[in-house]
């Protein structure tokens, strides 16, 4: 379980990372709301993996790790106040700068190489 | 404490002009120099004790972890020098009230030197050679200010500029010198490190420290080739130019060097630097004097070239080379300051400065003449004066130096041109200015002479020049023994300072170097012709050049890195964090540790595969927006799986509940945001993205992997054991978060309450476009509010409030609490939100939520109060077990009311976003 647990937290960073490099703001909400799955689940493993071991001591002899847990509770309360901070700051931006370039500047490419992609993928 | 008070005096009756000015320039000028003059006396009060050879010293923890104490010490050297400052600096400011013009504020200067008096005073006093460093740094901005008082000026500014760049730059040279020496010695305690002269001197990091002490030394001091602010720095006041850059700070670099002497001098590093750099220094600075037309130009060089003298004289490291050096240092304080303040005051009377207009001045203000006339004389060496006492010693002395083998021959014959030179300029600047022929119209004419009330403080140099060098041994021979003493570390060989010494070489150099000085000046204008003829040379221009020059380099290195790109800089940070996981991931031999892996659970698995599936299909189809959004959810729902299967259901329930919110939130912003373009990046950009992402993705896989086999240690066995007894609950989370660790949970929701309220800030009146078509180019559609969704969620919105409450009220001693309960009534009323529109909800529902998030952060805060009254730590909780008919016996705990305090913040947060970026997509705009 710990290996499938570090491919799951590997892809989430990896995923997450990719999409913060987008040019456009949407992607990078999203590869930010990756990215927070991803630290999240990485603070919550500092805990390690035990099944059927909440830590409420009434209701299980043995108990997992409750620091981590109460870590990540706030993480991800906090982690939601920041993907909508980031959320609103790109309807801002889009509304004051008419686009929604993580720059503020519209740079597309040449329409030329654009037609020129088109072409060999429809090809 | 007396020490105390003598540094501390000062700046602490920095005040006094400022406020006193009003009552007019003499008022101001006598209740400033109370201060000064009590310095004076307390200065005094220990000259029995010093006479007697002993030292006085008063010591205060400040920093000790840094070994950085307040403690200050006195003995004959820094009495001389409090002394100087002290007395001194009463004569400048005495002088000051006259000098400076009406419309100038002298209570602006008066405050500055008090400033930089306390500085001063506690480089000579500090017992510490770090608050030494610290006192250092003072004057140097100080002195800054004190340059640039024009600021007006540009000379000025730029002057004040290159002062503190020199100055300051090699202040740092002498820190880095000081923590060394504190490092080879242990201590930074100056009697010890005074003490381990063989230690340092000996150790493999000695010429290090020499060089950076030295560096900080010459800098100060105007040593070649740093000499070059000091000339510049004159564009301050005349007041200022005695003080600072004659008798005081630019001695601050002489002292530390007498002051360190037992400890890092003696050696041969020692005297061939030290003594090659001030002879260098006297003679060109001498040279460079005699061709400056402007009198404070002349007297800067002047002092550049005296600075080197001494300097030479602490080098050569004989017992009478010090004795001179020491002597010299008062002989110059008293000519050097007397002769600026008669430069301040002819610039006063006439309206210039400069030498080629100046002529025959003894006509209009001969008693500034006289004492002209005497205080170079002085600085000439002229016998029968200080300066000729001094001047024959450092001659003695620049004799048959052991450490320069056969060249010991040309340090007396440099010294005897550079007192060439010195007869040379002070003829000139005295018989220029006030003889050689009718007075020339001056800017001001006919000169008005200074009056005797300004010239008092000159008159009293000049007459303490005339009689130290008629009596110098009854007067301060005595003294100026015991100050050698405490530069040596030593108690050497009494030396008597005597005017006729018989013909001996000394002598004979001094008598040629007058000769010869007074002749060369007979015949100047020929040496003037030649000196024009060479390409002048400005060090302010090549100083202001070596600036910008840097300046710009740092720029165009800025820009070439920051090119305003987001992608380029996350690139960056992610470079950055790769490699730093690749230092910290080298050491590890085996991936897998040594605890045994865990079974794999089926739910788990499958939970997983879905969620790497989910993920990797987002990033592929971001272009698709909303299939994007709809695929991040799955990810969402995937990881509240995990959490649920490794016991977490606290987490599981407030990730599910987050889930929600952040979905709608979401699908709102997509609303607004412009339609997507297909593959925007180039492929050379993807591919490089990929191999930074993987890259990183390995490497965090790794450390989680590395991590999860090998055993752990946890600090949570207190939190298990006391859950209960401490803090009322079985829901160990839930105690953690309103109890052990209520304090941080508390910023945690002020931090969530921030970013509402900058949320709603940064929408406030904002108007976005409202698209017709959706991303794929769809109309909406005409019934924005079914009528089954909203039914349903009206009836949803009871129950869900209770299951709130209930997950609230059970959050204690089962999983549930005020962040979860907050986010599912969130939930329910954003629903109605979503299925009835907003016009809807604020006709039945006007909450003020800022207001709400308030109360909530209020709540919580009172509640962490409320221990305070009964005498426990903030947040300390209590509880109580309460028994009601028919309910039964139930728990109240104080940690609810702050439970109640997270949920109000969730709640009031979550709709303040959500309904703020909601209403604009209506046209009905609802503040408040």
């Amino acid at each position: 379980m710990e290996l499938i647990l570090a491919i799951v937290i590997a892809v989430l960073t990896g995923t997450g990372i990719y999409l913060l490099l987008r040019a456009r703001t949407f992607p990078v909400v999203m590869g930010l709301t990756l990215f927070t799955y991803a630290v999240n689940l990485f603070l919550f493993a500092m805990g390690r993996i035990r099944y059927n071991a909440p830590p409420v001591t009434n209701m299980a002899d043995i108990h997992t790790d409750p620091l981590p847990q109460a870590l990540v509770l706030t993480a991800i309360v906090i982690g939601f106040a920041m993907t909508a901070f980031v959320v609103v700051l790109s309807l801002r931006a889009r509304a004051d700068l008419g686009n929604d370039h993580v720059d503020g500047i519209d740079k597309p490419r040449p329409e030329k190489e654009l037609t020129e992609q088109t072409e060999e993928a429809n090809a | 404490m007396t020490l105390l008070a003598i540094v501390f005096l000062p700046i602490l009756a920095a005040w006094v002009p400022l406020v006193s000015e009003r009552l007019g320039r003499n008022t101001c000028t006598a209740l400033t120099l109370i201060s000064p003059l009590v310095v004076v006396g307390l200065v005094l009060s220990y000259l029995p004790t010093v006479l007697q050879g002993q030292v006085s010293s008063v010591h205060f923890n400040w920093i000790p972890s840094l070994g950085l104490n307040l403690a200050f010490r006195v003995d004959a050297l820094s009495l001389m020098f409090a002394l100087l400052i002290s007395g001194i600096g009463v004569l400048v400011l005495w002088y000051a009230r006259f000098y400076l013009s009406k419309k100038d504020s002298l209570s602006k200067l008066y405050s500055m030197l008090l400033m930089f008096m306390t500085a001063m005073l506690g480089i000579v006093l500090s017992d510490n050679i770090l608050l030494l460093v610290v006192f250092w740094e003072l004057t140097s901005l100080t002195s800054f200010l004190l340059i640039g008082y024009w600021s007006g000026d540009t000379e000025a500014r730029k002057g004040a500029r290159m002062a503190l760049a020199v100055t300051g730059g090699g202040g740092l040279a002498l820190m880095a010198g000081m923590v060394l020496i504190g490092q080879v010695v242990g201590s930074f305690n100056l009697g010890e490190v005074l003490a381990s002269h063989q230690l340092i001197t000996e150790h493999a990091l000695y010429p290090i420290i020499l060089v950076l002490v030295l560096l900080g030394v010459f800098t100060k001091s105007a040593q070649f080739p740093f000499h070059f602010w000091l000339p510049h720095a004159m564009a301050a006041p005349t007041p200022v130019s005695a003080y600072l850059h004659s008798a005081t700070m630019v001695k601050a670099g002489i002292f530390l060097l007498a002051r360190l002497f037992p400890a890092l001098g003696g050696t041969d590093l020692w005297i061939i630097l030290v003594t090659l750099t001030g002879l260098t220094t006297m003679t060109f600075g001498a040279a460079m004097a005699m061709f400056k037309h402007d009198l404070k130009g002349l007297l800067a060089y002047s002092t550049v070239s005296h600075l080197g003298l001494i300097t030479m004289l602490f080098g050569i490291s004989t017992e009478l080379a010090v004795l001179a050096g020491v002597f010299h240092i008062m002989n110059h304080a008293a000519f050097k300051a007397s002769l600026f303040m008669v430069a301040g005051a002819v610039d006063h009377g006439t309206g210039t400065r400069n030498l080629q207009v100046l002529r025959g001045m003894h006509k209009y203000m001969p008693l500034t003449a006289l004492l002209s006339v005497l205080a170079a004389a002085s600085m000439a060496g002229v016998p029968f004066f200080n300066g000729f006492l001094s001047k024959e010693m450092m001659l003695t002395a620049s004799i048959g130096i052991d450490a320069f083998g056969p060249f010991a021959v040309v340090v007396p014959v440099i010294a005897t041109l550079a007192a060439v030179f010195s007869a040379f300029y002070s003829v000139r600047f005295a018989h220029n200015t006030f003889f050689g022929g009718e007075p020339k119209k001056t800017p001001v004419f006919p000169p008005h002479a200074p009056s005797k009330l300004m010239l008092m403080p000159v008159m009293l140099m000049v007459g303490i020049c005339v009689a130290v060098g008629l009596f110098a041994q009854p007067l301060v021979g005595n003294y100026v023994n015991l100050a050698a003493t405490a530069v040596l570390g030593y108690a050497q060989a009494p030396y008597a300072i005597h005017i006729w010494h018989g013909f001996n070489a000394p002598l004979f150099m001094s008598v040629v170097a007058l000769l010869v000085g007074v002749s060369v000046y007979q015949s100047r204008a020929r040496l003037f012709a030649w000196y024009n003829k060479r390409t002048p040379f400005n060090e302010l221009h090549l100083f202001e050049g070596m600036t910008q020059w840097v300046v710009l380099q740092a720029k165009n290195m800025t820009n070439g890195l920051e090119n305003g790109s987001l992608q380029r800089y996350i690139a960056f940070i992610v470079f950055l964090f790769i490699a730093m996981m690749a230092v910290a991931l080298s050491p590890l031999t085996d991936l897998a540790g040594e605890v045994a892996l865990t079974e794999p659970d089926f739910i788990a698995t499958v939970a997983s595969v879905l969620l790497v599936c989910a993920a990797i299909t987002t990033a592929f189809v971001h272009h698709h927006r909303f299939t994007a959004l709809i695929i991040v959810s799955v990810v969402g729902l995937m990881v509240v799986m995990l959490f649920a299967r490794f016991s977490a259901p606290d987490l599981a329930l407030t990730q599910l509940s987050v889930e929600a919110v952040t979905v709608v939130l979401l699908m709102l912003a997509l609303y607004f945001l412009p339609k997507a373009r297909v593959n925007e990046s180039s492929a050379p950009r993807v591919i490089r993205d990929i191999i930074i992402a993987s890259v990183a993705a390995v490497a965090v896989g790794i450390l989680v992997f590395a991590i999860l086999t090998r055993p752990m240690e946890t600090i949570s066995g207190y939190y298990l054991d006391n859950a209960k007894p401490l803090g009322g609950g079985y829901n160990v989370v839930n105690v953690i978060l309103v109890d052990f660790r209520g304090f941080d949970t508390f910023g945690e929701i002020i931090v969530l309450a921030i970013a509402g309220l900058g949320i709603a800030n940064m929408l406030k009146n904002q108007y976005l476009p409202l698209p017709l078509t959706d991303n794929e180019g769809r109309a909406w559609a005409n019934d924005p509010h079914p009528v089954l969704v909203s039914m349903m969620a009206r009836i949803l919105l009871p129950l869900a409030l209770m299951l709130s409450v209930y997950v609230f009220l059970r959050g204690h001693n089962a999983p549930g609490g005020g962040f979860v309960a907050g986010l599912i009534t969130s939930v329910a009323l954003i629903l109605q939100y979503v299925a009835s529109g907003v016009g809807f909800v604020h006709e039945r529902m006007s909450f003020n939520y800022a207001r709400w998030l308030a109360a909530g952060i209020l709540v919580a805060a009172v509640t962490g109060l409320g221990s305070w009254l009964v005498g426990f730590p903030f947040l300390t909780s209590t509880y109580q077990y309460i028994t009601l008919p028919v309910i039964g016996t139930f728990e109240v705990s104080s940690a609810l009311p702050f439970d109640v305090g997270v949920y109000l913040t969730v709640v009031a947060t979550t709709l303040l976003i959500l309904a703020y970026v909601g209403k604009l997509t209506t046209t009905e705009r609802v503040d408040g």
